[in-house]
């Protein structure tokens, strides 16, 4: 049994982004960490090793060359080897163009669970797990609580606001995973210098048997614009006022905004 | 001698400062509230492989050279001094077995030391021998196959919680404490040995420091670390290496003050403006910043004398821990007075910084015992020698 992780590098949340004139991200300006909701499906799938349910985990990125900074990151958690699939070609990759390339890598790699995480930190989409599946032609069990696998299927425990679902299909799937999976562990010394040795590949699109051509300018949208959020305007403060003066000072202020 | 950090020593530092950040400094707090040994971030820094760092890979350790080790100190101890003993005291307390125990000696107890599965501490002081390391008084008699130890040992950090401790008691009393010291592996289950009382402390108050009973506690005689006599030589090399982790842990508490006041100062507002963009406290941050710094490298220098095994490594360690532990007191001191009244009370973290800075002139060697470790030295190079009553070294 075999899963292979999807990962992707993201700028840290923290990181104050600069654009390039065509709107993509400056990626030497922000320090790039993995997209935390997969550290939730690296998570997932640790455990599932650890059970003994899967034999082998392995991680598939597709990024610049930097990417390979997460893949490394995530072999220290665990897991057995890792691919950075990076072109020229794919510059400026949207969701669709990400999932023709993982899809290709993918076919290659043959897991039994392609598994990732919920969406992604910085583009939010939620789209390439979805078209992964419909272009490998392969069942989708999205964000599970819980992933387990069984006689041959794959299992997810979905809540909803009512409860929670249980869905299951037959191997080889698609999964993702919510952060309710249960907290990404450190990576620990022995695993940081273990990640060293690990086997590490690149590909390019030539060696995922897809053609480059197809694939440059093959997003199907655009960044046309990207803005900081609006300023908040500052807080105001009730302050050195008796608590009667203060609690009707702030009601009138929720009255005008007509919140009470 | 030269010294570098490299992209692994970085890497390392991001690591276990994200591990302090997020999981030990949110129990800085309790921990010196409640005066309690934190076991929840032992067993962390132990699934983290952090307590196996000055050990070999053969034993379960991920030997890490002495910069690397002194990164792991520091980092911790900028989110807490208290937790960052642990490691160090693992450290301390196998310096005997690393420097002068045999083959058997280090597969017995090293693996459990690298995995975290036993704690470890160093017992040399007594009541009345601190500073006076030679006038210990702890006897061992041989009797047998075994040594019979009786006395008693004091101010021994992790004595309550550890496993195994290492324990220097004289084997030849006649000929004091320099000559007829010697050293033992001591394990706490064994009978006659009790903790007399834990101390109630100014700073590091979640790390245990106890008084340890010996009555007739029977050691066997290949639990003897180095031939009979060699117990203050063991003492002394120990002392040399472990200083450099103290210097650390110094380098760290500094930082956290320094880290503290910069946030404080940059969100306080007084007379209209940030307390940061007042020139009196850009002054003061930075010299908290440039003296910390300062004490960093000098303690990175000591470590690369200590990875070289250098002749004279103690001139070194000891001016580190000398530098940087009145670093960390003037500095955590400052970020009291940065911070103003807020700075004196527990809702910030610089008062528990200022309490712990205060144990790093302290213990393994106070201050002054360093400048004697320096001067004589100092004077060996000038081929002038130091008059044997300065000669005398310290305890932990």
């Amino acid at each position: 049994m075999k899963i292979v992780v999807c990962i992707k590098q993201v700028p840290a949340t923290t990181a104050e982004k600069r654009y390039t004139a065509d709107m993509r991200l400056d990626r030497a300006s922000a320090e790039s960490v993995i997209n935390p909701l997969d550290e939730y499906a690296i998570e997932q799938a640790l455990r599932l090793a650890e059970s003994g349910a899967v034999e082998s985990v392995s991680y598939l990125s597709m990024g610049p060359e930097q990417a390979s900074e997460a893949l490394r990151r995530a072999l220290a958690m665990g897991g057995d080897e890792a691919y950075l699939v990076t072109d020229d070609a794919l510059a400026g990759a949207d969701e669709w163009a990400t999932a023709k390339v993982l899809a290709a890598a993918l076919d290659k790699l043959a897991p039994d669970v392609s598994l990732m995480g919920m969406a992604s930190d910085d583009a939010r989409g939620s789209l390439v797990p979805g078209a992964v599946a419909a272009l490998r032609g392969l069942p989708l069990l999205s964000y599970g609580s819980e992933l387990s696998l069984t006689d041959g299927n794959a299992r997810i425990r979905r809540l909803t606001a009512t409860g929670y679902d249980l869905v299951e299909a037959p191997l080889p799937v698609v999964a993702t995973v919510t952060d309710q999976v249960g907290e990404p562990r450190y990576a620990s010394l022995k695993g940081i210098m273990a990640a060293k040795r690990k086997p590490l590949e690149t590909w390019s699109l030539d060696d995922i048997g897809a053609d480059a051509g197809s694939l440059r300018g093959a997003a199907l949208t655009r960044v046309v614009a990207a803005n900081p959020p609006e300023e908040k305007p500052p807080t105001e403060r009730v302050e050195n006022v008796s608590a009667d003066e203060a609690a009707a000072k702030i009601a009138d202020w929720l009255a005008a905004r007509k919140l009470i | 001698m030269t010294y570098r950090l490299t992209d692994e020593h970085e890497e390392l530092r991001a690591v276990v400062r994200e591990l302090a950040d997020e999981r030990i400094a949110p129990r800085a707090a309790a921990i010196d509230e409640s005066a309690e040994f934190p076991w929840d971030l032992k067993e962390l820094l132990a699934q983290q492989d952090l307590l196996g760092t000055c050990f070999e890979e053969r034993h379960g350790g991920t030997a890490l050279d002495a910069i690397g080790q002194t990164i792991v100190a520091e980092e911790i101890a900028r989110a807490d001094a208290t937790t960052s003993l642990i490691p160090i005291v693992q450290k301390l307390g196998a310096l005997p077995i690393l420097l002068a125990g045999n083959d058997e000696q280090k597969d017995r107890y090293v693996p459990r030391l690298a995995s975290g599965e036993w704690l470890i501490a160093f017992a040399l002081t007594e009541a009345a021998a601190g500073s006076d390391v030679a006038s210990n008084r702890m006897r061992a008699r041989l009797d047998g196959d075994c040594y019979v130890l009786n006395g008693s040992k004091r101010f021994i950090t992790h004595g309550s919680v550890a496993n195994v401790l290492t324990v220097f008691a004289l084997t030849d009393p006649e000929a004091g404490g320099r000559k007829g010291m010697s050293a033992f592996i001591v394990e706490t289950e064994t009978p006659g040995f009790a903790v007399a009382r834990v101390e109630h402390k100014m700073g590091i108050r979640g790390s245990p420091t106890a008084e340890l009973t010996f009555d007739d506690v029977r050691v066997p005689v290949e639990n003897r670390l180095g031939d009979e006599g060699e117990g203050f030589k063991i003492a002394m090399e120990t002392l040399d290496r472990s200083r450099l982790s103290i210097a650390a842990q110094a380098v760290g508490i500094a930082q956290g003050a320094t880290d503290a006041a910069v946030t404080y100062a940059a969100d306080r507002t007084q007379f209209g403006q940030r307390v940061a963009d007042f020139q009196g406290i850009q002054f003061m941050l930075a010299d908290m910043a440039s003296q910390t710094e300062a004490a960093r490298q000098l303690t990175y220098a000591a470590a690369a004398r200590v990875d070289a095994n250098a002749s004279d490594l103690p001139y070194w360690t000891s001016s580190a821990k000398l530098v940087a532990g009145d670093t960390a007191m003037r500095v955590t001191t400052d970020a009291v007075q940065v911070l103003g009244g807020y700075g004196y009370i527990t809702e910030y973290p610089v008062e528990r910084m200022m309490r712990d800075a205060k144990i790093t002139q302290l213990y393994e060697g106070t201050q002054q015992i360093q400048r004697l470790v320096i001067a004589r030295q100092l004077l060996q190079r000038a081929g002038v020698g130091a008059r044997p009553r300065d000669r005398r070294e310290t305890g932990a």
